[in-house]
């Protein structure tokens, strides 16, 4: 027996709620990164899921969107970690209920 | 003859899994793995005793004294009592230490390194394992050191550790852009990320006399150079041993490591040493061929383990011969003259290519190269002035 | 494909993205999530895409967990203070979850025998990506350069 593309779809779904509960429910900027970074990663796992299982032409967009996405993902990672440092020289904490200004 | 003793260790393994030939084809493979595996880890656990031992001797010779030579012959069984003295000391873990990470990083620095030695090929039909794209598994399998690392500086909740951890992760993150760059222009000549394409790819000779290996090319000299000062960097050898600069910071990231598990960090070490210099044997300097026609008798693997064994002699000469440089100026090296001369190589190679692979393609690749060097030598000469150390602190 | 690998490696990447979601040291966090990735990429080794697997452990092994250790070394230890665990957001998450689990279950089309797996070689993604994919490559080649330039000036000094 070979799992079907709905085991891996639901594996997806949840790595993503997962991801999901990661950055909703932590003070920590950094545990917010982190949940984004999973939830990025349960979408690729969809894309490479889908190119698999996908019927005879068997188009390769699937696993470039997986690339272009892993890219994306290592861009945003970047920024957001970089972020993260600057905000915390300004308030000298990464708890994101602390966060509450405009100002510096 | 010659071709029965080259390929011995296959028909080695053939006949062993003859052995079990009625058996379920998913055991023969689980099989065939280990004798790999266990292949692969005999002989290179062997070299590491040997070398450990010869390192010391050559370097005492390096330095007008005898080294050691008082266990066996030419004490050359002075790594077993090494061994046993490791396996005998107290096994300190520090009482604010997070004990799994402590644990944990001296086993994964030692596994990455056994994985990344699966794939070079060693000999003709002797690569441990080959996959669909060796030399991205290897970098990408490499890539995980700087976390091990990171756990081992993290976990001893040391400030040397730290600070060593923090230094290693620079030296790592800047040098494996050029060490990475310094392997595109073979993997774009080739057409291919298999290690036994790129060996394959070597074969032949110019004229009947220069093998045709990639450093004797202009761009394979450069990126060879390049990639093995990266590779130097990568093993945290000297001139390049910041992290664990035992005048500056104790033993970096292995402070509060004793006996076995230090043992094991300076095992990952070498074996990370062999697996950077087995690919720079593999994609540079010809992999397991023979330098001249009439010496294709002598068995592939020999070949192989030969031009290891020089490299890995350079290692030990450089360490004997040069000083520790500088944090910042290594910094500068790395990210100043190394990562656009991995580009100049890319570009060189592309014109090699297109201008026929030829003399005339070996000249154009020349020009390129000079060009750059002259260039980027003249922007950052410094006229015997270095410029002031600005300090900035992370906080 | 077999799906004793599948349920191994489905409990393994669940498990350790849990943790990393929960754990109240960061480091541990960062290190279970390292774990889930390298779940992530087993997936895809048994899907048949050696190359995006080996460039997900590379990217995101390689540099992005680096990356997070070392930021939340930069921003100091304290991971401690603030132990506040939203437990609204654990029920959204369970709502999100069980909401997709049922349209999953529920649509048809997806009870799809799996095709003859025809791999894809490194060769052909890069004439793909050389071929119809060359703006979009492009353009993410513009996008890490913004991006790296971008977090320099974040993350440099400012000028009190």
């Amino acid at each position: 027996m070979t799992p079907t593309l709905q085991a891996f779809l639901i594996v997806s779904a949840g790595l993503f709620s997962i991801g999901l509960l990661a950055a909703l429910s932590r003070r920590h900027a950094i545990f917010i990164l982190i949940g984004i970074e999973m939830m990025l990663a349960a979408a690729n796992l969809n894309f490479i899921a889908f190119w698999h299982f996908a019927p005879p032409p068997h188009p390769s967009t699937g696993v470039m969107i997986a690339i272009f996405s892993i890219a994306i993902s290592a861009a945003e990672a970047a920024v957001g970690l970089a972020m993260v440092i600057a905000v915390y020289r300004h308030y000298r904490t990464t708890n994101v209920d602390q966060f509450n200004q405009l100002k510096g | 003859m010659s071709s029965a003793l080259d390929q011995i260790f296959v028909h080695l393994k053939g006949w062993l899994l003859f052995l079990i030939a009625g058996a379920p084809s998913w055991l023969i493979q689980i099989v065939s793995s280990l004798i790999n595996i266990v292949a692969v880890l005999a002989v290179f656990l062997t070299l590491f005793a040997l070398i450990s031992v010869l390192e010391r001797k050559i370097l005492a010779r390096m330095q007008n004294r005898y080294g050691p030579n008082r266990v066996g012959p030419f004490g050359l069984f002075q790594p077993i009592a090494d061994g046993i003295k490791m396996l005998i000391k107290e096994d300190i873990v520090p009482a604010r230490a997070d004990k799994v990470v402590h644990f944990l990083a001296p086993v994964i620095l030692a596994a990455i390194a056994i994985l990344t030695l699966g794939v070079i090929p060693y000999g003709r039909n002797m690569t441990p394992f080959t996959i669909n794209g060796g030399i991205l598994f290897f970098f990408a399998v490499g890539s995980v050191t700087e976390l091990a690392v990171f756990m081992a500086g993290w976990a001893s909740n040391n400030k040397f550790s730290m600070l060593g951890a923090m230094r290693a992760i620079a030296q790592m993150f800047s040098y494996e852009l050029p060490l990475i760059i310094a392997v595109l222009p073979v993997v774009m000549v080739v057409g291919s990320l298999v290690p036994d394409r790129i060996v394959a790819a070597q074969g032949g000779y110019t004229l009947g006399v220069v093998p045709r290996w990639f450093v004797f090319t202009p761009w394979g000299a450069t990126a060879f150079l390049l990639f093995f000062v990266s590779g130097l960097v990568e093993s945290n050898r000297t001139p390049f041993d910041v992290p664990e600069g035992e005048s500056e910071i104790v033993a970096g990231h292995m402070t509060e490591y004793s006996g076995f598990k230090y043992a094991t960090f300076f095992m990952a070490e070498y074996l990370g040493m062999f697996a950077v210099s087995g690919l720079a044997v593999t994609m540079f300097l010809g992999g397991w061929r023979a330098p001249l026609g009439v010496l294709e008798f002598v068995p592939s693997y020999v070949w192989f383990f030969l031009k290891l064994s020089a490299l890995l002699f350079v290692y030990i000469w450089l360490r004997a011969t040069l000083p520790r440089t500088r944090v910042d100026q290594m910094m500068n090296l790395a990210w100043k003259f190394m990562l656009p001369m991995a580009f100049t190589c890319v570009i060189a190679a592309a014109v090699w290519h297109y201008a026929g692979r030829g003399l005339r393609g070996w000249l154009w690749a020349l020009l390129v190269i000079v060009v750059v060097y002259s260039a980027l030598s003249v922007l950052l000469d410094t006229r015997g002035k270095f410029a002031r150390r600005i300090y900035r602190f992370a906080e | 494909m077999n799906s004793v690998a599948f349920v191994i490696i489905a409990i393994f990447t669940l498990a350790a993205a849990l943790a990393a979601a929960t754990l109240p040291n960061l480091m541990h966090a960062a290190l279970c999530l390292v774990l889930a990735l390298l779940g992530l990429a087993s997936f895809f080794f048994l899907l048949g895409a050696e190359f995006v697997g080996l460039v997900l452990v590379f990217i995101y092994v390689g540099a992005v967990a680096v990356l997070i250790v070392f930021t939340i070394l930069l921003t100091g230890r304290d991971s401690r203070e603030h132990r506040g665990f939203n437990w609204s957001g654990v029920v959204i998450a369970l709502a999100v979850f069980g909401c997709l689990t049922w349209a999953i279950l529920k649509a048809q089309s997806l009870t799809i025998v799996p095709p003859h797996i025809r791999a894809l070689t490194v060769r052909q993604i890069g004439q793909v990506l050389m071929a119809g994919y060359v703006w979009p490559l492009q353009c993410v080649g513009v996008l890490l350069t913004a991006a790296l330039i971008g977090a320099l000036v974040l993350v440099l000094e400012e000028k009190r």
